[in-house]
């Protein structure tokens, strides 16, 4: 598997997806329209600044609130290659799966990259090194149901291999 | 092997003797929900898995009631994605605007949720349907298509926390208060990925409309799931609204909790929740002096007919203070003309309140009552985080509907004996 690196933003505990996403944003699905609203009502000056490439770092519950997969979208859509969090509510944890947003269970990590460190993602392994610190961190293992849908391609593509489809 | 009501209804809708927390199971689903904000995307999906039929058009049911009446042109477009959808599809539980209500008011109500069943929606809130005894769980658009699609669903068997409430409950306190208290005591990842059995006596002396409120907001705290055992006041509620056969299920005398909490509620006050934390709770005596713009009774949370009595009770005869807009919305169309019925609307606009056809509306900073930079709702809903009814720097705070409407008349965050 491929490695992600990236600049870190770092944000709290308890990340709301309000915060991730508005509701005032949610009369489209578009992914684009969405990504120009990431993170607003945490750090306004998110969308317009992040890079293809950079990880999101937090602290535990990221995700928690609304079952909206524009979330997950909105974040996969600017760019972002991977979320980092101490802990994941379970609907945002399903959804990213769900829609191919890679992402790391942590609390090592959350609490030792600060903001603006360059990281580097083995989704692989499960290591996450930081580049600006000189320090590596472990991920909890991905469940091997997840990890079947990850190399399915999604859960759709999982679903319709499920009916004897082809993958699209 | 002893088991919990919520393993006992996965174990047979998963074909099995027993499962044990955090076995994986493929589930058949009896019903799967969707609303205009999160179908728009599920159909997409359920397009690309290219298969014609959902798996049963009795057992889909659509809801636009986020963006209703639409809001604006986008919102509009989402819906009719989900209103063409509906139609082609065959669909026999779409809900139009004028006939329909919040979903996790109106699916309740119609009959289709019955105890012991599985339901997942593509919506948080699906954890209300455990105050009927059933496993209900919310999830996103994708798992949304791929059980439109196949009509099963992959789960993980959650531990279980029990939460025993004993006392008696002192008058103006509710389901509200309790599941606030409780979320302030295990805090917002308190029962993440975990089921929230709620029993004790004061549980099975609450009405179904308390129950409703108590597990909606289940997922406030994390959990997958909430459940209260099925007794005399489930089966007096489905009565003549469900018509096919369910099965009760209780969990065993002696199965295995994760942990186990008991609260004695003989003392406790009506709760209000600060921004922006559905956790940050304090009783309404510690509150001090916070003044308010704006007062919202309803969603899926507190809009059922009950609530709307319980704030007419306050508001009878008085007026909504001069600086204060009061929104008021029955959760359904049944729940609005039973209120228009008992003279409930009457009393709202007599005092000088606005009441909304149903719509989540600002619950979710949707339409019908936005707020303005620096303004402060007080609101019967379940979310509380920034933004979420309006501008990034508004407040909202939860409370039960007799707070809210005492709130509404004097001004100020206020306990309902204030305004008597
Ligand atoms: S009333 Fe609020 S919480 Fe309930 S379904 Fe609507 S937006 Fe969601």
């Amino acid at each position: 598997m491929e490695k992600l690196r990236g600049r870190a933003w770092k944000f709290g505990h308890d990340i709301d997806t309000d915060m991730i996403i508005p509701a005032r944003y949610l009369n489209t699905s578009d992914p684009a329209e969405l990504a120009r609203h990431c993170m607003e009502d945490a750090d306004p000056s998110f969308a317009g600044r992040v890079q293809p490439g950079d990880v999101i770092v937090a602290g535990r519950n990221f995700g928690c609130g609304s079952s909206r997969e524009h979330a997950p979208l909105a974040i996969k859509a600017c760019g972002v290659s991977c979320v980092i969090a101490a802990s994941f509510a379970r609907i945002f944890y399903r959804n990213a799966f769900n829609i191919g947003l890679p992402i790391l269970e942590s609390p090592e990590a959350a609490a030792g990259i600060r903001q603006g460190d360059e990281v580097e993602v083995d989704l692989g392994s499960g290591t996450i090194t930081n580049l600006t610190r000189g320090e590596q961190y472990r991920a909890a293992p991905v469940p091997p149901f997840m990890q079947e849908i990850i190399a399915a391609g999604g859960l759709i593509n999982y679903v319709r291999r499920r009916l004897g489809k082809d993958e699209v | 092997m002893s088991m919990t009501i919520t393993e006992k209804i996965l174990a047979a809708h998963a074909g099995l003797e027993r499962v044990e927390p955090g076995q994986l199971v493929n589930v058949r689903v009896d019903l799967v929900l969707g609303n205009d904000i999160t179908a728009p995307m599920a159909i997409q999906e359920f397009r690309r898995i290219g298969v014609e039929r959902v798996f049963d058009p009795e057992r889909v049911v659509l809801v636009p009631d986020h963006f209703v009446p639409n809001k604006d042109i986008k919102s509009a477009e989402q819906a009719k994605v989900v209103r063409e959808f509906a139609r082609e599809q065959g669909l026999t539980h779409y809900y139009e605007v004028g006939r329909m209500g919040i979903e996790h008011c109106l699916l309740p109500e119609q009959g289709l949720v019955a105890p012991g069943e599985l339901i997942i929606g593509a919506d948080s809130h699906t954890c209300t349907y455990g105050a009927l005894g059933a496993f209900a769980t919310g999830v996103g658009s994708t798992d949304l298509a791929a059980a439109m699609a196949l009509g099963e669903i992959w789960l993980k068997v959650p531990p279980t926390i029990k939460f025993v409430y004993h006392g008696q409950l002192p008058p103006w306190v509710g389901g509200k208060d309790l599941i606030l208290y409780t979320i302030g005591k295990i805090g917002v990842d308190g029962a993440r990925y975990k089921a929230m059995e709620f029993t004790g006596p004061v549980i099975e002396g609450m009405s179904m409309d308390g129950r409703l409120t108590m597990a909606n907001m289940a997922v406030e705290a994390g959990a997958k799931n909430g459940i209260v055992p099925p007794d005399g006041v489930t089966l007096r509620y489905i009565e003549g609204r469900v018509k096919r056969p369910y099965r009760l299920y209780h969990s065993d005398p002696d199965a295995r909790y994760e942990e186990v909490y008991e609260f004695d509620v003989s003392g406790l006050e009506p709760q209000v929740a600060f921004p922006h934390s559905p956790a940050n709770v304090r009783p309404i005596s510690e509150v001090g002096l916070v003044e308010i713009h704006q007062a919202v009774i309803g969603s899926c949370t507190n809009g059922r007919l009950e609530d709307l009595r319980e704030a007419a009770r306050v508001l009878k005869g008085k007026k909504v203070h001069p600086y204060v807009r009061l929104i008021v919305i029955p959760g359904t169309q049944e729940i609005y003309r039973a209120a228009l019925r008992e003279g409930l609307i009457e009393i709202f606009l007599e005092a000088g309140a606005a009441v909304s056809t149903p719509t989540c509306g600002p619950c979710l900073g949707g339409h019908m009552g936005i707020l303005a930079a620096g303004e402060r709702c007080i609101a019967t809903t379940n979310r509380n985080f920034v933004g979420r009814m309006g501008h990034p720097e508004s407040e909202v705070y939860l409370s039960g509907p007799a707070v809210a409407a005492a709130s509404a008349v004097l001004g100020r965050i206020a306990a309902p004996w204030e305004v008597q």
